[in-house]
């Protein structure tokens, strides 16, 4: 079904998004935009995200990808690698939003929006 | 939820209990922390109340002139100050002007981010000598911080020494080797340009007590300098024995950083790397192990000519690592000393529980030990460490507190306070003028024509009473 859907949104590249609350986001976005383009075109409200407004000196476009998303999104640059590691709850299937352009085969992709250290600390403390 | 939608209405209507929340500081503590509290209630109303005439704090006068990118917050906290439910008042000096006290009658909530403005002394005789400064006021004569603007630091010696080997540090050594033709494209100050065309600093040592796996530098910063330009590095490779086995366990962030200055120490370069090093003019070097003991003067002892280090041996391993003097000494010569050994906070009003220790305001989530209403955000809240990044989720955390806080009842927002009206009026009684965010503009549109008639992005100006005119013509 994601084939003719996309059909549907001519040339569009679909895109899930997973917020901090654990909510789905289903949004369309054109090829050659970034992640980080994606999230300011459709107006998505995931706090702080892109501070540097994409120039690779921030780290707040932090995403997780699922580990043959993350194979397919290929390679990473030293410089990307660089700001990443400043990352909140980095993985190994980290990437910076604003470095990942959207391409036909990332159709359908799972992006999630990494909780902070500091929500996590926080529902700790609610728990307990 | 009908219900809930008219009190809502109506109680903005008659403005019977917007909650007023007050700011102190407008640095990115400030603006995050306003930022989420906006968003987060429709009906709360914030006032940011800002010591200088021009709001943004340590992006303008602490991030380096040539990381213009990291200041493109500037334009989020822009967007923050134009909305309707918030204020920027600067040239107001809380704590002077007006008390936290005051404050915190005139607001249901006083979130105090005012950040670290005092740095950390080495405490070794000969730190007053000149030619010896602060990396925090060296930082802040570069930045164009009005109070720093007098240091015009004497650049006439080969060799300078910086204590401390973390990100603000290796901003420092990078402003003192970029080549001018890229920091003059920067908002560098016109005078601080001047004189690094003059300077005749050529190396660059950056000293720290412990070793090379306890750097507190970031690898970005680290890599610039590796790539820097008309610079080559110099590094020991006996700094590194022993370090390749230890490698494996240490956390991603650590290990590519120590992956990089083993590279840079040990292996030979490409042949295109050779050449560029062979033709560089200046060197920078990174030495471990070293603390200062005392810094030392000329015969008259009018200004340093060098430095006597401590050679440290390691206790431990990891960040964990205990620096213990070996008994052996080094002497340095240097015709420059910067220590950059840290920011710390200062407590600006007596009646703020203050941990002099630590040197930040003790708080559990950003609430205030002991003291209902009063919140602190950024390096007052966590001490001066940490990116923009960090200082963003950790001020989106007091705004949380502030926002439970008022629904819990914990803070009453259900009786009015008068917020800014009733402080503007103690303002004008003591003959201070505040600073508002369209007075800012002003100033923001002449420093970028200004900057614009020579190339680089602005040119700021250096005094209040210059930032004053502007602002109120
Ligand atoms: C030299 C340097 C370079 C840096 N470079 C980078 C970088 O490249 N990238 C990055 O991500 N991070 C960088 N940082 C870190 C970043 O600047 C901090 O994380 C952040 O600025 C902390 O924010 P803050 O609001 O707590 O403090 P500040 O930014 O210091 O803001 C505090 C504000 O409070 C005001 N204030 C002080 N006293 C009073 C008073 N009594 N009344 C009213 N107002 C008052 C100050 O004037 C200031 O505007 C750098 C830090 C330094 C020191
Ligand atoms: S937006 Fe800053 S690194 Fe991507």
């Amino acid at each position: 079904t994601t084939g003719t859907q996309s059909l549907r949104s001519d040339n569009k590249v679909t895109v899930n998004f997973i917020n901090r609350d654990g909510e789905k986001i289903t949004v369309k976005g054109s090829p050659g935009d970034s992640l980080l383009d994606l999230v300011i075109n459709e107006d998505l409200d995931f706090d702080g995200f892109g501070a540097c407004e994409g120039t690779l000196a921030c780290s707040t476009c932090h995403l997780i990808f699922d580990e043959d998303v993350y194979k397919s999104l290929g390679r990473v640059t030293d410089e990307e690698m660089d700001m990443l590691d400043l990352a909140y709850g980095l993985t190994d299937t980290s990437r910076l939003g604003c470095q990942i352009c959207l391409t036909k085969s990332l159709d359908g992709i799972v992006a999630r929006v990494p909780e902070s250290v500091a929500d996590i600390r926080q529902s700790k403390d609610g728990s307990s | 939820l009908k219900v809930y939608m008219l009190l809502r209405n109506l109680s903005s209507a008659f403005s019977i209990c917007s909650p007023k929340v007050c700011i102190v500081g407008s640095g990115p503590a400030g603006f995050y922390t306003a930022q989420h509290l906006i968003k987060a209630r429709q009906d709360v109303e914030v006032d940011i109340y800002e010591r200088l005439p021009v709001p943004f704090g340590l992006v303008r006068f602490g991030v380096a002139p040539d990381h213009p990118e990291v200041k493109n917050v500037i334009n989020t906290f822009t967007l923050t100050a134009r909305n309707s439910r918030c204020s920027f008042y600067g040239n107001v000096n809380v704590g002077k002007d007006v008390s936290i006290e005051e404050l915190q009658q005139a607001y249901h909530a006083v979130v105090l981010s005012y950040g670290a403005e005092g740095n950390r002394r080495m405490g070794v005789p000969g730190e007053d000598l000149a030619g010896v400064y602060s990396a925090k006021d060296f930082v802040g004569w570069y930045n164009g911080l009005p109070s720093c603007q007098e240091l015009s630091p004497d650049l006439n010696c080969e060799t300078a020494v910086i204590l401390g080997q973390g990100n603000v540090a290796l901003d420092v050594a990078r402003i003192l080797l970029a080549p001018t033709d890229i920091l003059k494209k920067t908002d560098i100050t016109q005078p601080a340009l001047e004189a690094l065309v003059q300077s005749q600093v050529r190396r660059v040592l950056i000293v720290g007590r412990r070793g090379p796996m306890q750097v507190a530098c970031t690898i970005k910063e680290f890599r610039e300098m590796v790539n820097l330009p008309d610079t080559r590095p110099e590094m020991m490779a006996d700094d590194f024995e022993g370090v390749k086995e230890a490698l494996k366990d240490l956390p991603r962030p650590r290990k590519r950083l120590t992956e990089l200055m083993m590279k840079t120490a040990l292996e030979i370069p490409s042949e295109k790397e050779q050449e560029r090093q062979s033709k560089a003019s200046r060197v920078w070097a990174f030495r471990f192990l070293r603390s200062p003991i005392e810094i030392l003067a000329n015969p008259d002892n009018s200004r340093t000519v060098g430095i006597r280090l401590a050679v440290n041996r390691l206790e431990g391993s990891g960040d964990g690592a205990r620096a213990v003097p070996t008994g052996e000494v080094e002497d340095v010569t240097c015709g420059l000393l910067i220590s950059s050994i840290g920011y710390k906070s200062l407590p600006i009003d007596p009646s703020v529980p203050f941990d002099s220790h630590k040197a930040i305001v003790p708080n559990n989530m950003g609430r205030v030990q002991h003291t209902a209403g009063l919140y602190c955000s950024g390096w007052l809240k966590t001490g001066p460490t940490g990116v923009i990044a960090t200082t963003m989720n950790n001020s989106f955390d007091t705004a949380r507190s502030v926002v439970e806080d008022m629904e819990s009842g914990t803070v009453d927002v259900s009786a009015a306070r008068p917020g800014s009206q009733s402080i503007s009026g103690l303002l004008e009684e003591r003959g201070v003028k505040p600073v508002t965010f369209s007075n800012w503009e002003k100033i923001d549109s002449l420093e970028m024509s200004r900057g614009e008639a020579s190339g680089k992005p602005r040119e700021k100006l250096l005094t209040v009473e210059e930032m004053l005119q502007v602002a109120r013509k």
